[in-house]
């Protein structure tokens, strides 16, 4: 272990530890894992990325991603991303980030919120859908577009009407209603500048790309080892030259995925959110693809036994194909992509594919 | 969980701790902190971040605006597959400005410039779909062998020359009877009386040795025993020599590219032998890792995409436009695998796997530019169209079956990941 390494080291130890097979199943019938995430926060992992001021650990947006994808390879049934988003619009909104599981609501297709009022006296009203872990966040951290400003809202969970729903992976996506919920200035803030809810919206496409980027890691593991180990006709399904292109294909978009996410989030730590479009949505749109084609071969390397519910696969698989469909999937991304690039040209495009590419810190 | 840090502490442990800062002008979210290694580990697979410095930027940004002057000024018609379609004349015109033997030392007509300068220049010229075959075998293999093993004679008579644009070299390796299985080749070179080497047999599919100033050819020069990888040597045979006699063998196209080359009692001087006797093998195999990742593995068709952007406009459709996003997402990921493969060899470190995998997925993405693109463009490929977008895509399909053959078939490459991976 060395200072870089570190709290990953840790944070692989904790996952390791706590998120076993009884847990996720135990979370997807619906009992938080309180243990996990007391456990989390007591090592400072949750409010990672937020400053120490502020109750966080200062840790670096790399690092804070790094913990996510830390996470998602375990299948940690926590909105750890969530919180990470939160407690960066919270913060950046100069209010303070609570403790206990956050969440974001981001305004798009999914959320209607209106907010109205003025400072003193600020009133809510609206629907979500599909928002993450709304059942276990004690806070839903909601931005909402509030005349020509962006308003940042610390909602009480307490305070809304919740309908389950949940995703593939029996993760939480629940629908939220709000109806005239009054809040204190401790629980808006309204910026002009900083976070916008497309930034916020961004950071999510992100976060989901770094999960998926962990969970194919843990595929790609997966695969190997059962290959090796699996017997058939005599031999190990590895010396099969059919199961051995199946794995070095599987390992093309499992490190497709890993690189794009990786390069991903190093443009937008070195660049900030506004310069990180193409990168974040390359990278949404290539793990995407990624997620098809690698949890296809994943199972069928592993035969039936990777269809159980005993066997550990299907704790990656399912959230991977809900992952690539949240904040964005590649048709939606895609288009952003072409809508951003087309009308420069083509000359223009290997410039901006290009640009960021290599380049570690902001320029300036 | 004794001993274990909290992330606070982690944090404070370190000499630089990000800061984050929302208050940014114009929006912006980003984050002040030190580069530092992340760990990218899939099994054992090795994807680290490379880093480019302010020279290859600055070098990038000079060979753009050359390259973006010969465009207009007609010096080439950007083209797919451009790495193996000879310009003498363009490559000498690379020469003159500086941007070949970019590694070499300067005594030789180099530029004692970095490995990730290097990849820079590559990327721009496949990028812009140059004519660039003249030099890139040269430049890319021969030299650097020459540079390694070479004799101090055969670096005077060869690397000046090629620095300047002005001495192409072909490869022989294949042949009738060995194609992915190279130590097949039986291609003999025997020790002449007196001094010197007599050189029998034949190769194949030797990219443009008709036109090239000479070949490297990769023989036996002992028999072949238990030990398959024992017993051959490489020589530079110029292509004058008597005994020398090329056959085309064309593309499907027509095109004449490929060759058969028969060696019929070549006399070879020992000045023609590459570093020992009987070091062949290791001699080819320790730079494929550069060869197979380098960005002619995925490049060789995105002229096209480039072409294909002007003709579908701001007004593309949304099937375009998903189209587009797509395949700029694949290219952008393999920009970075590349850039991050070459990172690793240019520092001396292993990465046989990863170069591989690279080229791999490259291999598919060229052939995925065309059949993306022709579903959403009025597709009517000619190679005679005096439309661009459809004469590049005509010979995006019609090249496309050797993408996945040359320098080692997908299903060899796939074979050796497995390997990489453990599997056993």
């Amino acid at each position: 272990m060395n200072d870089d390494t570190i709290l990953i080291d840790t944070a692989e130890r904790l996952f390791g530890d706590l998120v076993s097979p009884t847990l996720l199943n135990a979370a997807e019938a619906g009992s938080f894992p309180h243990v996990l995430w007391s456990a989390l926060e007591d090592h400072g992992m949750t409010l990672a990325a937020v400053p120490e001021a502020e109750g966080g650990a200062g840790a670096s947006i790399q690092e804070a991603f790094d913990l996510v994808r830390v996470a998602a390879r375990h299948g940690a049934p926590i909105p750890l991303a969530e919180t990470l988003l939160a407690g960066w619009a919270l913060s950046g909104a100069g209010l303070r980030v609570p403790l206990g599981p956050l969440t974001v609501v981001v305004p798009g297709e999914q959320a209607d919120l209106t907010l109205t009022g003025a400072p003193g006296h600020w009133q809510l009203n609206g629907q979500a859908r599909r928002v993450p872990f709304a059942r276990a966040a004690g806070h839903l951290v909601a931005l909402v577009a509030h005349q020509g400003q962006t308003g940042v809202v610390c909602l009480p969970a307490a305070r809304c009407r919740l309908a389950p729903d949940d995703n593939l992976a029996g993760e939480s996506r629940d629908t939220v209603e709000v109806e005239g919920v009054s809040l204190t200035d401790t629980q808006v803030a309204l910026i002009a500048t900083g976070v916008t809810g497309e930034g916020l919206f961004r950071l999510g496409a992100l976060a989901r790309v770094v999960q998926m980027a962990g969970a194919l890691e843990r595929c790609l593991t997966l695969a190997v080892n059962y290959v090796n180990e699996r017997v058939q006709f005599g031999r190990p399904l590895a010396k099969f030259q059919a199961i051995q292109h199946h794995v070095a294909t599987l390992a093309g978009e499992v490190s497709a995925a890993t690189v794009a996410a990786d390069a991903a989030v190093r443009v937008l730590a070195a660049h900030g959110i506004a310069e990180a479009l193409l990168e974040i949505a390359c990278a949404k749109i290539r793990t995407g693809e990624a997620v098809g084609v690698a949890a296809a071969l994943v199972h069928q390397v592993h035969g039936a036994m990777g269809f159980t519910q005993e066997y550990p696969l299907h704790f990656m698989t399912r959230r991977l194909w809900s992952w690539r469909d949240e904040f964005g999937n590649e048709a939606y991304w895609a288009d952003q992509l072409a809508g951003a690039l087309l009308p420069a040209g083509g000359d223009a495009l290997w410039p901006a594919l290009t640009r960021h590419a290599g380049i570690a810190q902001r320029e300036g | 969980m004794a001993g274990i840090l909290t992330a606070r502490e982690t944090v404070r442990r370190r000499a630089t701790p990000g800061r984050l800062d929302f208050s940014a002008p114009a929006g912006r979210l980003f984050f002040t902190e030190a580069p530092r290694a992340m760990s990218m580990t899939n099994a054992s697979l090795q994807f680290p971040p490379a880093i480019l410095s302010p020279e290859a930027l600055a070098l990038r940004d000079t060979l753009r605006r050359f390259l973006d002057d010969e465009r207009r000024g007609g010096g080439f018609e950007p083209q797919c597959d451009g790495w193996i379609t000879p310009s003498f004349e363009f490559s000498r015109k690379l020469g003159q400005a500086g941007f070949l033997a970019l590694t070499w030392p300067k005594a030789y007509g180099g530029h004692a410039r970095t490995q990730m300068e290097r990849f820079v220049v590559t990327a721009e010229l496949l990028a812009s779909g140059a004519p660039v075959a003249a030099h890139w075998i040269a430049d890319r293999q021969t030299g650097p062998l020459l540079l390694r093993i070479g004799t101090e004679a055969q670096r005077q008579k060869y690397l000046p020359p090629i620095a300047r644009g002005e001495y192409s070299f072909a490869i022989g390796m294949s042949e009738p009877d060995a194609g992915s299985d190279l130590a097949s080749v039986r291609t003999l070179a025997t020790p002449r009386p007196g001094g010197g080497w007599l050189l029998n047999g034949a190769k194949i599919w030797t990219s443009n040795a008709h036109v090239y100033d000479a070949m490297v050819v990769f023989c036996r020069t002992a028999a072949r025993t238990e030990q398959r990888h024992q017993g051959f040597s490489q020589f530079i045979v110029e292509r004058n020599l008597p005994g020398v006699t090329m056959n085309p063998i064309r593309f499907l196209t027509g095109e004449h590219h490929f060759n058969e080359v028969v060696f019929d009692n070549v006399e070879l001087s020992d000045a023609q032998l590459l570093g020992r006797e009987g070091d062949g093998w290791a001699q080819i195999t320790s730079e494929l890792a550069f060869e197979r990742s380098g960005p002619e593995r995925f490049l060789s068709t995105y002229p096209l995409l480039r072409a294909a952007m002007d003709t579908l406009g701001p007004t593309a459709d949304a099937r375009a436009r998903f189209a587009v996003g797509q395949l700029v997402a694949r290219f952008w990921t393999l920009y970075n695998m590349s850039m991050r493969v070459f990172g690793r060899l240019a520092a001396g470190l292993e990465a046989d796997t990863e170069a591989v995998l690279v080229k791999e997925l490259g291999a598919r993405l060229e052939k995925e530019v065309a059949e993306t693109l022709r579903l959403v463009i009025h597709s009517a490929p000619s190679r005679q169209s005096p439309d661009r977008t459809q004469a590049l895509m005509a010979t995006a399909i019609l090249h496309s079956p050797s993408f996945s053959l040359r320098g080692g078939t997908s299903e060899i490459l796939r074979g050796i990941i497995a390997r990489g991976l453990g599997l056993r």
